[in-house]
């Protein structure tokens, strides 16, 4: 154990973002509340519109200015101690924290190179950047990063970004997110359309990185096995909160959410028999038009009176299982397989 | 049982649409709006300018170039007519010329730049070769050219002529345009259903570009009015009834660029033209809001 | 014994961009019946694509044919061309373009009705086009019918995709990626929806996908086409293909995917394979496309050999030298080096004459 996992790295506390245009107000984040100790995953994971990457862009001080974070701390400790909360932080606090303390790789990192600069030109002007001048040292660690996610230092870093595949820019792209040994590192997709194998490869990488160096992670994702494969917890969201928070094997064994038994349901596993498939009737909700009481329960077959008036709050329903649903006891999920050809159209 | 009989009206009648729109536009696009007033103000004034002063201003000796006054607002002539009264005459041909230059030029422009597009291949090479032929031309001279040989006399015959000069920039804008749209699922789709290359053209491609159309023949409706007052200007069509180019050239050679009491006299009809392609502008970018049904709604 | 629906047979479709020839698809071979399914597996740029727009007649094969009911659609009069073309209708993948933005649901669904005489009148139309989106679950569809497309989820424009494909009868659907940019909460449903539409409609399915999980829940019963570099190296029941693949490549795939589920997907965490890096189209490794990248190359053969596509059993064909030669000794062998390449390329020759 590297550092004590009493003192959590990230506390999120009732975090309320919200949009403000012409269509008036839209609440892209509503209370989210966790902590994140040092060395361990987080996925977060959700449908398109659910405030995930909106959550994402908060904790990296990245929001767009027609984005208010209304309420809330993002609080962060530094290695030395100290705590700071990243949503008071200034321009130039901001500048420092991230890459130094805090990286985030985005879905986008195809085109996060500029086209016309060599990666080392690159990686120098980050550096040089957060105060590393030391060519030779940035050279040493660069190197030693790039060999970690399997790629050939010398040839990556004279390169331009268009000869490098999407998967090795990806891969470039998480080794220079650690160039200055931040503590938390966020992924947003960081697999999404990348080729299986490819993926496959990410994947293998990031676990060995953490490994390796111990960092704290949080990835956002839609992808249920992409958080089956890395996360050490796992947080559903939904309608811009938090529904579900558990352990990894917990969340997908015994979920206690029917959001997050309804996505586990629409996720069939490739290998093994033919299983059970049902999808969550009816569509997610606009944010800008949230149903009153529990914003799942127009969806919801445990739906009653009682979820449709008031809106549960996120409670403990067992070791470090957190549930945001009234009837929490009720879900279960059963992964029964079926005889050739027989799913149920549920 | 009939579902139709069930189902809402369909869509808000054409009249309701437009209300609807002005509305929206009058709330919320204040130039917009003033340059459609504008722009029918314009246009009012053509068609029915010469029912509101029936008679050409008449030559008086004893008042030529006279400063403004209450009588002639905006002064008089080398030969004494009122100026106000020309300006208001003015228009008619002008705009008349323009709109159906712009008509005739956006139409052959829209055809052979949308079919060009579509079919590709032989089709597509001959319209090219001779969109580069007439674009290589240059315009301006040849219109020169052949006042000398035709008299430019009618307004359709000038509307003839500078509408089959000026399409081919609108073509080649067309065809890039549909060669885009035509890669569009939804086209391949409705190639897939097998509709007519009429409908795929006309339903499915040609409205998804209208507010571009309405735009460059805006922009058509100016350049044909540039063309003719030149060629007033320059006295290469006969100098016969009133306009904004006759005007301008009278002004000129008859000297009142001379006399100060005679700025309005030269400035009205180049600030009529000038507004006139401001309101235009204005009032056809204003339109986009009419063709595209997400704008249309909120 | 009656023609199959739809026949592909040895279609090969090379684009040129630039000074580069790029070999999309090589030699491909497959048919359909009503009611089939298959499956095409591929990941990017293997070429599914670009062979679901040949079956639907949509883009012209380099060389091979393309047979509707026995007939090469390429060499049909007009006619007989366009009821070919209506007779196979394709589904796109991004539910954002395939609706025109300005067009109503109801515009979109009479056109069609119309044209083909389908209906007899505009009332008849409506009429018919609400009772296809009752099809496709979009109910009640007077709610639909004057909606446009941006007023609808990506889910919905799906359903009203599949429903305007349903308005001239189908025989068969090409669904390209038709589920794979839909929320995950949503997927499914769409897929019972084609599910129903197959079983109720006997309509043939020609589905394109990256995603496995999606194949194999679609085609069960159906077949799955494993595609790598615009080749089919790998053909046969989805449950045996999925339950074990025989090419090297399905199987790095299968061990690759992560698995909606911890314990199961932390044991697989291996990857099958000896290069990351996927070659271009335009610059394809001799022999096999997939030697560089696999684990069981055999210098000398597979590097300089063409795997063709052979029958392993009944059912099931691959292109592999290894599985020919572990399956049938060492004499399959013999008989390939009989066959070089040059056979093909006659073929080839005559299909385009």
């Amino acid at each position: 154990m590297r550092r004590s996992l009493n003192e959590p790295v990230l506390s999120v506390r009732d975090l309320v973002i919200q949009y403000e245009g012409a269509g008036g107000v839209v609440q892209a984040v509503r209370g989210v509340h966790f902590d994140l100790a040092p060395d361990e995953s987080l996925a977060v994971i959700g449908e398109s519109g659910c405030g995930k990457t909106t959550l994402g862009l908060a904790l990296m001080g990245l929001l767009p200015k027609s984005a208010r974070i209304v309420a809330g701390q993002i609080l962060y400790r530094t290695r030395d101690g100290r705590v700071t909360d990243v949503v008071r932080l200034s321009g130039r606090e901001l500048r420092d924290f991230r890459w130094k303390e805090c990286a985030m790789v985005f879905q986008g990192a195809l085109n996060a190179f500029n086209p016309v600069l060599k990666i080392w030109d690159q990686v120098l002007d980050t550096a040089g950047a957060h105060g590393l001048h030391d060519r030779t040292r940035v050279r040493e660690q660069c190197e030693r990063l790039l060999r970690l996610v399997q790629l050939d230092p010398g040839r990556v870093l004279q390169s331009y970004p268009h000869e490098l595949s999407g998967g090795m820019r990806q891969r470039v792209m998480i080794a220079l997110s650690l160039l200055l040994e931040p503590r938390l590192v966020i992924y947003d997709e960081p697999t999404t359309a990348l080729d299986i194998l490819t993926q496959r490869a990410i994947i293998e990488v990031l676990r060995s990185l953490r490994q390796e160096l111990g960092f704290a992670m949080v990835f956002i994702s839609h992808d249920l096995p992409l958080a089956a494969e890395l996360a050490d917890r796992v947080a559903t969201m939904y309608a811009g909160r938090i529904v579900e928070l558990a352990p990894v094997r917990d969340l997908f064994y015994r979920p206690r959410h029917p959001y997050t038994r309804g996505l586990l349901r629409a996720v069939p596993p490739v290998s093994g028999p033919l299983t059970t498939v049902a999808s969550i009737p009816g569509s997610p909700p606009s944010l800008a038009e949230l149903p009153p009481g529990c914003s799942f329960a127009p969806r919801c077959e445990l739906a009653t009176d009682r979820c449709r008036s008031d809106d549960p709050p996120l409670c403990m329903v067992g070791a470090d299982h957190w549930s945001a649903c009234h009837y929490w006891s009720a879900v279960s999920l059963d992964r029964r397989t079926e005889r050739l050809g027989g799913a149920s159209h549920a | 049982m009939s579902v139709h009989n069930t189902l809402p009206r369909r869509q808000r009648s054409v009249l309701g649409l437009v209300a609807a729109w002005l509305a929206d536009l009058f709330r919320h696009d204040k130039a917009g709006f003033l340059g459609l007033v504008s722009v029918v103000f314009f246009v009012g004034l053509a068609v029915l300018g010469p029912l509101v002063v029936p008679e050409p201003g008449k030559p008086d000796v004893t008042k030529i170039y006279q400063p403004p006054s209450l009588e002639h607002p905006l002064g008089t002539d080398y030969e004494g007519r009122d100026v106000l009264t020309q300006v208001l005459r003015g228009g008619r041909s002008i705009i008349l010329v323009a709109v159906l230059a712009a008509l005739l030029s956006t139409a052959i422009a829209i055809t052979f730049g949308s079919l060009a597009a579509y079919l590709g291949g032989a089709v597509d090479s001959v319209t090219g070769l001779v969109t580069d032929v007439v674009l290589t031309v240059p315009q301006f001279p040849l219109l020169v050219v052949l006042s000398a040989f035709v008299k430019l006399d009618r307004p359709w015959l000038l509307a003839l002529l500078i509408g089959l000069l000026s399409w081919p920039t609108l073509l080649r804008a067309v065809r890039a345009q549909v060669l885009s749209l035509k890669e569009r699922e939804y086209v391949e789709a409705a190639r897939a259903l097998g509709l007519s290359t009429f409908h795929i053209l006309f339903r499915e491609i040609l409205p998804n570009m209208a507010p571009y159309i309405v735009m460059s023949f805006t922009i058509g409706v100016t350049a044909a009015m540039y063309a003719q007052v030149g060629l007033y200007f320059l006295g290469l069509a006969p100098l016969a009834g009133e306009n904004w180019g006759i005007m301008l050239n009278l002004a000129w050679i008859r000297g009142a660029i001379f006399f100060k009491n005679s700025v309005l006299y030269i400035l009205a009809p180049v600030l009529a033209i000038a507004l006139l392609q401001l309101s235009l502008v204005t009032a056809a970018r204003s339109l986009e809001g009419l063709f595209n049904p997400r704008l249309r709604e909120s | 014994m009656p023609e199959p629906l739809l026949e592909l047979h040895g279609v090969s479709v090379h684009f040129r961009r630039g000074r580069t020839l790029l070999r999309a698809v090589e030699e491909v071979s497959f048919c359909l019946e009503l009611g089939d399914v298959l499956c095409l597996v591929g990941e990017s740029g293997s070429g599914k694509t670009t062979l679901g727009r040949v079956a639907a007649g949509l883009l012209r094969p380099t060389s091979g044919s393309v047979r509707y009911r026995g007939q090469d659609v390429w060499h049909l009069p007009a006619n007989a061309f366009r009821s070919f073309r209506r007779a196979v209708q394709i589904v796109h993948q991004d539910p954002y373009a395939s609706l025109n933005p300005i067009r109503t649901v109801e515009d979109t669904l009479v056109a069609p009705l119309l044209h083909h005489r389908i209906a007899r009148n505009r009332v008849d139309a409506v009429e018919r086009a609400a009772r296809l989106l009752e099809l496709v679950d979009l109910v009640p569809p007077e709610q639909f019918l004057p909606k446009y497309p941006h007023q609808l989820s990506g889910g919905q424009r799906q359903r009203v995709s599949i429903a305007r494909a349903l308005t001239v009868g189908p025989e068969l659907i090409v669904a390209d990626e038709a589920t794979s940019m839909v929320d995950v909460s949503i997927r499914v449903s769409l897929l019972h929806t084609l599910r129903r539409l197959r079983e109720e409609l006997g309509v043939a399915f020609l589905f394109i996908t990256h995603d496995l999980a999606m194949a194999k829940y679609f085609a069960w019963q159906g077949r799955i086409a494993v595609l790598y570099l615009g080749r089919v190296v790998e053909l046969g029941p989805t449950p045996s293909v999925i339950g074990h693949p025989l090419h090297p490549y399905t199987q790095a795939l299968l061990a690759a995917i992560p698995e909606p589920d911890p314990d199961l997907t932390r044991q697989k965490a291996k990857l099958l394979l000896r290069s990351l890096d996927i070659p271009s189209l335009a610059n394809l490794p001799s022999g096999c496309p997939f030697h560089p990248r696999c684990l069981h190359f055999v210098a000398g053969l597979c590097d300089v050999e063409r795997p063709l596509l052979d029958a392993v059993d009944g059912q099931r064909a691959v292109a592999c030298h290894i599985v020919q030669q572990e399956r049938t000794g060492s004499d399959a062998l013999q008989s390939r080096r009989e066959a070089p390449t040059s056979g093909n390329d006659e073929r080839l020759s005559l299909e385009r004459g």
